[in-house]
């Protein structure tokens, strides 16, 4: 049942990311790959991990990909603007990429994974990964702070306007 | 009767139950609004206009449907619906009443009970936002798009000052289930007591969130036509006007479960298990819910609109400081009271 | 939920996890390669990001190891700093070349 369950899961994932590179629309890309978290999303509840599961909807669904739809809305892109290349650029990169996923698939199959036996399978808990976070990574948790106020200063300084000089 | 079908049944009469409370919130907005006005309100249809609602949604369903020329077809079509799913999908955590315990089985008035409950409700409203944003988008026209692009802003302001807020609460009750904060504020020891400058911030934050004035920028009429919903026509706008009165029930009785108690009372928390005590604590949670929905619609008619600038001020000058200030202050007590 | 495991850990082999992932940041890799959009190629490379955020998170929850949740934190929030100011850079090019074509940006060319 569970398998099931898995690979219906896994077969929407595929197609709604195929979906996101090939629709013309770019307003119908950004709701493909809302879908698209969605159903990882799913994925992650599956393995009981379900705060990540959540906070991937909380940041990736509802913070970045508004993001992209403000851009997008204030871009006011339609779908005549995009060039397309034609079927020879898609058959090269599909060829290229194909290449590079058999690969990773082989070398990583091929090995033979040691089994977890006495696994603590509540990792995923909010308390267990709080308590992991606050005592084992607590440094790299106050620097990533220190990231986002980086990212912040630089978004405001990059929307300046500039001081036009008439000369 | 299995297990499932008990599940099935309850969600089906939450879903029912939502919907009625919204259809009557629009008659009682109404009339709230003319009591606040000295004057009558609607009383033609049925008697004390009871029918009101009915003859509401008949008029909307008889109106022309049509699509704008160059609207995106689909995402017009969608975009009523994402609105109506997020508004909906909260109702799925709130814990409406006490356990009916009945000779072994027990039902819980609940519909799911999710460890990280409480963040779940709190991914859902950020989801909101993409109803709005794809319907201006959709519309084609310049007020529409103005209109969500304002709507969204807004929304993700206030989501960042909501979100502090919570995490104060938690770090009270050190569990995001919903169940659990309930079940810890029996008796006298409702979270509000505990928590009163969280409480504000999430209640002006829950105003925010769900479009309602005085921070009702995105639809207002007198400068945005109609703004996100100018394009849209019988049972579309149906669904958004509607789908904004079942935001306003569901963030009543999310306030309701996280500081006033939930379905706990001081008398009817020390009962016994049993019939009674299922039905009063319903009706003590549908109490609260009311009463919120009634402070909702008793600001709505008092305080004019703000303005844009004011509004951003607000929710990033003073609530986000003001919600760091109330978690450094919930830490320091919880620190005090451990030594 | 606390006492017995998952059933996926027993019906489902890792490998079936790998396979997913892979594939996923090809998906990725193939719009990167094709789409001239630049937003469009912006998303490709959250949809890589995620590829490893789903590939990491299945060991750690294999092995009952946190780190590779933890590792999934970072990459959440280094991928909302990256897209903040990656689109702000988007808009700026906007404003002065008018176009969001990726052939066109091609100053830096000797």
């Amino acid at each position: 049942m569970i398998d099931k369950i898995f690979f219906i899961l896994s077969a929407l994932t595929v197609i709604s990311a195929s979906m996101v590179i090939i629709s013309r629309h770019p307003m119908r890309s950004v709701l493909y790959l809302v879908l698209t978290f969605f159903l990882i999303s799913a994925h992650y509840v599956l393995m009981n991990a379900q705060f990540l599961a959540l906070v991937n909807i909380v940041v990736y669904a509802g913070a970045i990909m508004v993001l992209f739809l403000f851009v997008i809305m204030f871009l006011n892109l339609n779908k005549e603007i995009e060039q397309h290349k034609g079927l020879v650029i898609w058959l090269a990169a599909i060829i290229a990429g194909g290449s590079f996923m058999l690969l990773t698939m082989a070398a990583l199959s091929k090995t033979t994974l040691p089994q977890a036996t006495d696994a603590n399978y509540n990792i995923g808990l909010v308390e267990n990964l709080g308590a992991t976070l606050y005592k084992e990574y607590l440094l790299p948790m106050e620097i990533s702070s220190v990231l986002f106020l980086i990212a912040m200063a630089g978004v405001v300084l990059l929307g300046r306007k500039e001081k036009i000089i008439v000369e | 009767m299995s297990a499932v079908m008990i599940k099935l049944i309850f969600i089906v009469v939450v879903f029912g139950v939502s919907l009625f409370v919204a259809m009557y919130s629009t008659y009682a907005e109404r009339k709230i609004a003319a009591f606040l006005q000295d004057r009558l309100g609607p009383n033609r249809a049925g008697p004390f206009g009871i029918l009101q609602p009915f003859a509401d949604g008949i008029k909307l369903f008889f109106k022309e449907e049509f699509i704008p020329l160059k609207a995106d077809r689909w995402l017009f079509l969608m975009g009523p619906g994402f609105f109506m799913i997020t508004a909906l999908m909260t109702s799925a955590v709130i814990p409406f009443g006490a356990d009916f315990i009945h000779d072994g089985k027990t039902i819980a008035l609940q519909a799911t009970d999710i460890n990280v409950g409480l963040l779940y409700i709190f991914g859902v409203v950020s989801l909101g936002v993409y109803g709005i944003l794809i319907g201006g988008w959709a519309s084609n026209n310049k007020f529409s798009l103005l209109g969500a692009i304002r709507a969204a802003s807004q929304n993700i302001s206030y989501e960042l000052a909501m979100g502090m807020s919570i995490v104060a609460l938690v770090m009270m009750t050190s569990t995001l289930s919903l169940r659990e904060i309930v079940d810890q504020q029996a008796g006298w020891h409702w979270n509000v007591f505990y928590q009163p400058l969280g409480f504000l911030i999430f209640i002006i934050c829950a105003f925010a969130e769900t479009n309602r004035a005085p921070f009702d920028l995105p639809e207002c009429e007198t400068e945005l036509v109609g703004g996100y919903h100018t394009e849209f026509s019988s049972m579309k706008l149906g669904f958004y006007l509607f789908a904004e009165y079942i935001n306003m029930f569901i963030s009543s009785a999310v306030l309701a479960t996280l500081f006033f108690g939930g379905y706990q009372f001081p008398w009817v928390s020390s009962m016994d298990p049993g019939l009674t005590k299922t039905i009063l604590s319903v009706v003590v949670m549908f109490g609260k819910i009311f009463f919120f929905i009634f402070l909702f619609m008793w600001v709505r008619w008092t305080l004019p609109r703000f303005r844009y600038d004011q509004l951003m001020n607000l929710g990033w000058k003073i609530l986000i400081p003001l919600a760091v200030v109330n978690i450094v202050l919930t830490g320091a007590v919880i620190l005090y009271k451990m030594m | 939920m606390e006492t017995a495991a998952p059933q996926i850990f027993s019906s489902i082999p890792l490998t079936h996890y790998i396979m997913l992932s892979a594939a996923l940041f090809m998906i990725g890799l193939i719009g990167v390669m094709v789409r001239r959009n630049v937003i469009i190629v912006f998303m490709c490379i959250e949809i890589m990001l995620n590829a490893a955020n789903l590939m990491l998170t299945a060991a750690s929850s294999y092995y009952g190891n946190a780190a590779g949740q933890i590792m999934v934190f970072f990459t959440m929030a280094v991928a909302a700093a990256e897209v903040s100011v990656g689109l702000a850079i988007i808009v700026m090019i906007y404003k002065n070349l008018r176009t969001i074509n990726l052939d066109v940006f091609n100053k830096l060319k000797g």
